[in-house]
C-alpha cells in the first residue's frame, strides 16, 4: 500500500512538481514514459515517488515517446488507470498514437509542458506542440500557473474517466514560465485528492477474458465515418461533464474554473483572446490600460478542445474590436485562436473587428508593456470603427517590422 | 514587489538558492515566484535566476524585471557588464569576491557608483560545506543586507528546507550562512 505523502497546506512548487504530485495522488495503475529530454521533470519526480514507496502502480520506462503512448494504449485497453507526461519533440513523436488512443476511447491523462518544436532546436516554451495535437481527438485543458497545473490534472482524470466521456485528456502548462517557475500551491491531502478523482471504473477491459473485446479494429468506408462521428460527438458533448467536474472541484477547494475564463469583460469595449501564462500577464496589462481609460477585457478558452465557441461568442457579443494572440507560428494562415474566435463570432452573427498577434515563440519574453501596446492598437481599431492596424502582427520580434494584411 | 536577480554558473546552485528564498518567504505569508533563464548549455555556463516577492498573487509571467537586488555568486561573473543590465540607482549588488571592494571596483568599472556589498561566498562554502556551492552563504549575506526577514526565523525555515539532506550537509550550510551574515561588507 502506497505511503501517504505529508504535504503542507501551502507548498512552493513549480508546475512540474505540481503535476507530478497530482499524478501520484491519482494512484495511477500504469505510467509509461520516456525518462530523459525532451521529457520533463514530471517523469523524474514520479519515478522518485515510486522508488520511495509513494506509488503502488507500475512505471514503465520506454525507449521513445511513440512507445510511451503505445504502452499507455495497451495498459488502458487492458483496464487500468493510465497516465504519462511529455513535451515538444516527444509530443511530436507521440502524435500517431495520440489518434489511436482517442479513437479507442481510452481515458489516458497526459501532463504536457508546452515547448517549441524544432527546427531550429529550442528548449523553451510555446504552444507549437499543443497546436500539433489539436485535432487528435483529445480534450485539451489549459493551466496558467503551478496551482492550475495541479488542479487541472486532478480534474483531468475525473473528466476522462466519466462514462459519458471516456476520452483522453491533456493538461497543458507553459514551458519554463509555469513548468520551472516555483509559486505558492495549495495542494489537497492525499486522501481528499484521491476521493475527488474516485476509483477507476474499467469499461470493456481486455483483461476481462470472459467478455472478449476488440480494440483498434479495421473499419473501411462502411463504418469508419460512423466511428469518427461518434468520437466527435463525445467530444462535443463533454462540456456538460467538464462543467460538472469544475463545479465539484469548486465545492471541494473554493477554486472556480470555467471552460471560458474572462477578466473585466462586462463593460469592455475591446478584448484580447490569450491562452496560457500570458493570460495572467495580460491581467496586469488590462489593469494598467483601464487606469488610462481604455475599457479592455480578457477571454481564454480553458478547454482548447472542445472549443467553447458559443460561450465565447456570447461573452464577446458587445465587443467592438478583438485581438487574438497565438503562441505558435501558424505557417501560412492566421493563428488558431484567431480562426476559432472569428468562426465563433460569424456563427453567431457578430462582427467585431479582429486582428491576430503571434508572440512568445521559443520562449521570447512577452512583457506587460508588450501587451499594453496590443491593447492600444486594438483600441485604435475600436475608435475608428474599422481595422486600421495590421491583420497579423508579431510581438517583440527583432528586425524589420513584419506584418500581413 | 521585491525583485531579485541571481547571476551564476550552471551548477553553482542559483536555481536552488532562488527557490529556497521563495520557500522561506512564502512561509511568512508572502506570494512568490522563483524561476531561471538558461539555454541547453551544461554545467559552467553563465545563467540567471530570479525571485519575485509580493503581498498579493504574482500574475506577471514575463522574465523581464528591474531588480531591487542583484546577487552574483560566481566571482568571474562580477566582471561581466551584463550584471548591471536593467538596474537603477537604487539596485543593491551583493557580489562574491576574494578582493577588497576598492580593488574590485578599479577593475569592474561598471559597478562604480553602484551600491555594492562583497562577500567571499566561494571560500566560505569551500571551508564550511566542503564544496564551492556559494548559494546558501549568499542567502545569509542577502538577509543581512536586505533585512527582509528576522535572521532566526530565516534559519528555522532554511533548516526545514534542507532537512532532506544528511545532518553534516545541513550543519555546514547553516555555518556558511551564519558566517556570510557576519562577514558581508
Amino acid at each position: 500500500m502506497a505511503e501517504k505523502y505529508q504535504l503542507k497546506s501551502k507548498e512552493v512548487w513549480d508546475g512540474n512538481t505540481a503535476a507530478s504530485h497530482a499524478l501520484r495522488q491519482a494512484q495511477v495503475d500504469v505510467v509509461a514514459a520516456y525518462p530523459i529530454t525532451p521529457s520533463t521533470p514530471i517523469v523524474q519526480n514520479y519515478a522518485s515517488f515510486l522508488a520511495n514507496g509513494y506509488v503502488d502502480g507500475e512505471f514503465v520506462m520506454v525507449e521513445s515517446e511513440h512507445s510511451a503512448m503505445s504502452a499507455c494504449v495497451g495498459a488502458a485497453a487492458a483496464g487500468g488507470r493510465v497516465a504519462t507526461a511529455t513535451s515538444s519533440q516527444g509530443y511530436a513523436l507521440m502524435v500517431e498514437v495520440l489518434y489511436q488512443a482517442s479513437g479507442m476511447r481510452l481515458p489516458i491523462v497526459m501532463t504536457v509542458v508546452n515547448r517549441a518544436l524544432a527546427s531550429p532546436l529550442n528548449i523553451h516554451g510555446d504552444h507549437g506542440d499543443l497546436y500539433l495535437g489539436r485535432d487528435a481527438g483529445w480534450i485539451h485543458l489549459i493551466a496558467n500557473n503551478p496551482q492550475e497545473a495541479y488542479d487541472m490534472t486532478l480534474c483531468a482524470f475525473r473528466i476522462a474517466e466519466d462514462e459519458r466521456v471516456r476520452l483522453p485528456v491533456t493538461t497543458n502548462q507553459d514551458g519554463f514560465l509555469v513548468s520551472h517557475t516555483a509559486q505558492v500551491v495549495e495542494p489537497l491531502d492525499d486522501d481528499t485528492a484521491y476521493k475527488f478523482i474516485g476509483d477507476y471504473k474499467p469499461l470493456n477491459p481486455m483483461l476481462d477474458i470472459k467478455n472478449p473485446q476488440t480494440y483498434g479494429a479495421q473499419t473501411e468506408e462502411e463504418w469508419h465515418f460512423e466511428f469518427k462521428a461518434t468520437q466527435h460527438k463525445a467530444l462535443m458533448e463533454s462540456p456538460a461533464v467538464i462543467d460538472e467536474v469544475f463545479a465539484a472541484f469548486e465545492k471541494l477547494t473554493g477554486r472556480k474554473y470555467n471552460r471560458v475564463e474572462s477578466y473585466k469583460l462586462d463593460d469592455a469595449e475591446i478584448a484580447l483572446v490569450v491562452m496560457g501564462s500570458a493570460y495572467e500577464t495580460s491581467m496586469v496589462a488590462v489593469d494598467k490600460a483601464r487606469e488610462e481609460g481604455i475599457k479592455v477585457g480578457l477571454i481564454m478558452p480553458r478547454s482548447f478542445r472542445p472549443f467553447p465557441y458559443n460561450e465565447i461568442a456570447e461573452k464577446l457579443k458587445n465587443i467592438k474590436a478583438i485581438a487574438a494572440l497565438d503562441r505558435s507560428c501558424p505557417m501560412g494562415a492566421m493563428g488558431a485562436l484567431y480562426n476559432e474566435v472569428a468562426g465563433a463570432l460569424a456563427a453567431n452573427g457578430e462582427s467585431a473587428i479582429m486582428t491576430n498577434y503571434i508572440y512568445g515563440l521559443g520562449g521570447r519574453d512577452t512583457t506587460i508593456e508588450h501587451i499594453l501596446e496590443v491593447i492600444k492598437e486594438t483600441n485604435e481599431n475600436a475608435k475608428a470603427g474599422k481595422r486600421v492596424t495590421d491583420l497579423q502582427g508579431f510581438i517583440n520580434l527583432r528586425g524589420p517590422k513584419l506584418s500581413f494584411n | 514587489m521585491l525583485q531579485i536577480r541571481w547571476h551564476s554558473r550552471a551548477g553553482q546552485g542559483a536555481v536552488t538558492g532562488a527557490k529556497a528564498l521563495a520557500d522561506v518567504m512564502a512561509r511568512t505569508g508572502k506570494y512568490v515566484q522563483a524561476y531561471s533563464v538558461y539555454g541547453a548549455e551544461k554545467r559552467g555556463a553563465p545563467m540567471s535566476a530570479y525571485d519575485k516577492i509580493d503581498d498579493k498573487p504574482i500574475l506577471d509571467h514575463s522574465k523581464w524585471m528591474i531588480p531591487n537586488y542583484v546577487l552574483v555568486i560566481d566571482p568571474s561573473l562580477v566582471f561581466q557588464e551584463e550584471i548591471v543590465d536593467n538596474t537603477n540607482d537604487d539596485t543593491v549588488f551583493i557580489v562574491t569576491t576574494h578582493m577588497d571592494k576598492d580593488d574590485l571596483l578599479d577593475i569592474a568599472k561598471h559597478l562604480q557608483g553602484k551600491k555594492v556589498y562583497t562577500i567571499d561566498a566561494i571560500k566560505i562554502s569551500q571551508e564550511e560545506i566542503g564544496r564551492a556551492i556559494p548559494n546558501t552563504p549568499m542567502l545569509g549575506a542577502f538577509v543581512k543586507i536586505s533585512e527582509i526577514i528576522d535572521f532566526d526565523e530565516f534559519l528555522t525555515s532554511i533548516k526545514d528546507i534542507l532537512s532532506k539532506f544528511p545532518q553534516k550537509i545541513i550543519d555546514g550550510n547553516i555555518k556558511a550562512i551564519k558566517r556570510a551574515y557576519e562577514e558581508v561588507k
